[in-house]
């Protein structure tokens, strides 16, 4: 189990004060101004060393992400932080905004500075008025002590505009993002080009999840090797776990990379609703991501690697869990609502697609559906899968392909259950 | 896709009162010019919170703030859930999260109260014009599930009776309180933190 001494967010539960001085004391803003006097490459490198993969979901290593930057450059550089946390089952972004928020300001100068970024947007999804209000607190706190803004003491010119969404979980996808910021709907633009060629006003770009950001200044303090040495190869470091669902205790905890699944629901959450052996399943991030049946569960452990072996995903290490008492048919169904309801519209497959799978999951529901329905149900999410401009097709696809994969038999029953108690009804 | 159409009785003009005007102008200096479209949402939401709901009047004048033509403002003020395009609740309206992770801890629940308290279908006023409800997709807040988010704040680890209490509280305008409703600290586990029990202000050394 990781050490209190190795956890980046000390204060993730708001026990202790938000405010700069007392984050000072916690560690945050220490050192900073040696770290840009270091250099550009210096922080990428350490970053490139400390194996830091994207804590958005998709686990693209950060230092190669921000060497993907162009270093001689007319136009201005952006840093985007995605604060849009939408994905049904994380809300660790949250924690971070109004508990820890002066470690993602001082997580925001050190990226800028790295890839020559004068100017960082904070997107931060519009439900979090107070999340909004907090960082907004902490970045004029930020401002008034000199730590950014121009001529700072750090020496890099540096500001940061807080903006917010207004409901639309697309806008966490990073050109969606983009398209939001510059005042339009959030639809996904094609690429290439990249947003580091062409994102934000046509600028050079890169977008990052709040975690992510989040963890700089420690990785920089202590070292890119001690972050590097927490966890499993390619999978390290600590990670903000959310654990929702059917568990005694749900909670956020910061752990290791590659924790069982079970010494983390048994060590923070008090065990599954009604003991171990009344698990059913669990997403094990996001409600993008095919849920994993329990007998897969007993070993597994929370990395990157290791969920993709078994046709999952880590994502944004949120764990939902499901007992025996749930109805998983209903559980996915309302997953694919959630597709439904936030598809943008741009792809007719995931336009058409979302609200089919939804309506012919609803009538699986209730066992009014064909037994053939089943494999033309596959058909169609693999028709929506890959065929979307951007990743919401599939995270629609996934969790209904998670289903039909593992849980089978229980919609064939069902329906074989409803036809048996018509054809009684009949007689 | 949610289908978002505009409410038919709409007001006749909208005007920013002079603090939400100059509030937005200052808003609108934080982009680089040329780019003032991107306070659009901000100014929507301002509207919002000094109107109650999203009207035509102002998704015009906010267009002409910024230099936007109608329908590229029609399209956010649609495109966003978050803008109320009818009238809500005087005193309140309530969005329920019924996402999986809330579904799991009992949402169901609590959207059967708000069709019994305060109406039958969502987006529909109570008798009194004093409520209305909807559903929402996930809020944010799973490890706090089930939840609600009333104005600013939401409210968590509800159950029918913590939720019925808001719902009286509302009622008789007593204050209520942000946040979990069964005394825990945000989202550390009941009973108390299984971490960070050390002084979070020691030294970490280098490695």
């Amino acid at each position: 189990m990781l050490q209190d001494k190795d956890r980046i967010f000390r204060n993730l539960y708001g026990f202790h004060d938000w405010r700069l001085p007392a984050a000072r004391a916690r560690g945050a803003w220490d050192g900073t101004k040696g770290f840009i006097d270091s250099g550009h490459d210096w922080i990428i490198n350490e970053v490139k060393t400390s194996g830091l993969r994207g804590r958005g979901g998709a686990g693209f290593p950060t230092g190669l992400k921000w060497s993907f930057m162009p270093k001689n450059d007319a136009r201005p550089s952006y840093l985007v932080i995605n604060g849009d946390e939408s994905e049904p089952g994380s809300c660790k972004d949250r924690e971070i905004m109004r508990h820890d928020p002066h470690l993602l300001i001082e997580g925001a100068l050190l990226a800028s500075f790295a890839m020559r970024a004068h100017t960082c947007f904070i997107y931060i999804r519009g439900e979090f008025i107070r999340e909004r209000e907090r960082l907004q607190a902490a970045v004029d706190e930020a401002y008034d002590a000199k730590l950014i803004g121009k001529d700072n003491v750090n020496g890099w010119d540096f500001d940061i505009v807080i903006h917010h969404g207004a409901g639309a979980y697309i806008c966490g996808e990073e050109t969606a993002l983009i398209e939001s910021i510059e005042g339009k709907k959030g639809m996904p633009r094609l690429k290439p080009p990249f947003p580091a060629n062409v994102g934000l006003y046509g600028a050079p770009t890169t977008v990052n999840n709040v975690e992510s950001i989040a963890v700089v200044g420690d990785i920089l303090r202590r070292g890119g090797a001690w972050f590097a040495s927490l966890g499993k190869p390619n999978n390290t470091g600590t990670k903000l776990f959310q654990i929702s669902g059917h568990v005694n205790n749900p909670c956020v905890v910061e752990e290791e990379m590659g924790i069982p699944l079970r010494e983390l629901i048994d060590k923070h959450c008090g065990g599954v609703r009604g003991g171990w052996d009344n698990l059913l399943c669990a997403i094990p991030g996001g409600s993008s991501m095919p849920m994993i049946p329990a007998e897969q569960c007993n070993d597994l452990t929370m990395d990157f690697d290791a969920l993709v072996k078994l046709k999952s995903g880590l994502g944004t290490a949120a764990v939902i869990v499901m007992d025996k008492s749930t109805d998983i048919i209903k559980a996915i169904t309302r997953i694919a609502y959630f597709y439904k309801h936030e598809s943008c519209g741009q792809c007719t497959p995931c336009r058409e697609g979302t609200g089919w799978m939804f309506r012919v999951l609803e009538r699986m529901q209730r066992g009014e559906a064909e037994l053939r329905e089943i494999d033309l149900l596959y058909k169609v999410t693999k028709q929506v899968e890959g065929h979307t401009i951007c990743a919401l097709g599939d995270a629609a696809a996934w969790p209904v392909q998670g289903l039909l994969r593992n849980y089978r038999h229980v919609i064939e029953e069902r329906i074989e259950a409803r036809r048996a108690a018509v054809k009684e009804a009949a007689e | 896709m949610a289908v978002r159409r505009l409410y038919p009785e709409q007001p006749l003009s909208f005007a920013f009162t002079p603090e939400n005007q100059a509030w937005a102008q200052r808003e609108i200096a934080k982009y680089p010019a040329g780019k003032e479209a991107s306070a659009v949402i901000a100014l929507l939401w301002r509207a919002q919170e000094q109107e109650g709901w999203t009207t035509e009047p102002a998704i015009r004048a906010i267009a002409d703030m910024l230099g936007m033509a109608y329908i590229r403002v029609l399209e956010i003020a649609t495109f966003y859930t978050m803008f109320q395009l009818a009238p809500v609740g005087k005193k309140a309206h309530v969005q329920v999260c019924g996402t999986t992770p809330c579904m799991l801890r009992g949402s169901d629940a609590i959207i059967e109260m708000c069709k019994e308290h305060i109406a039958e279908h969502p987006h529909e006023l109570s008798k009194d014009g004093d409520f209305s409800w909807e559903e929402v997709e996930c809020l944010g807040c799973c490890a706090n599930a089930p939840v609600v988010q009333i104005g600013k704040d939401t409210y968590e680890d509800l159950d029918p009776e913590l939720f019925a209490k808001i719902l009286q509280d509302l009622e008789k305008g007593r204050p209520l309180k942000p946040g979990s409703q069964t005394g825990r600290q945000t989202s550390c586990p009941a009973g108390g933190p299984t971490t960070l029990l050390a002084d979070p202000t020691l030294k970490t050394e280098k490695v």
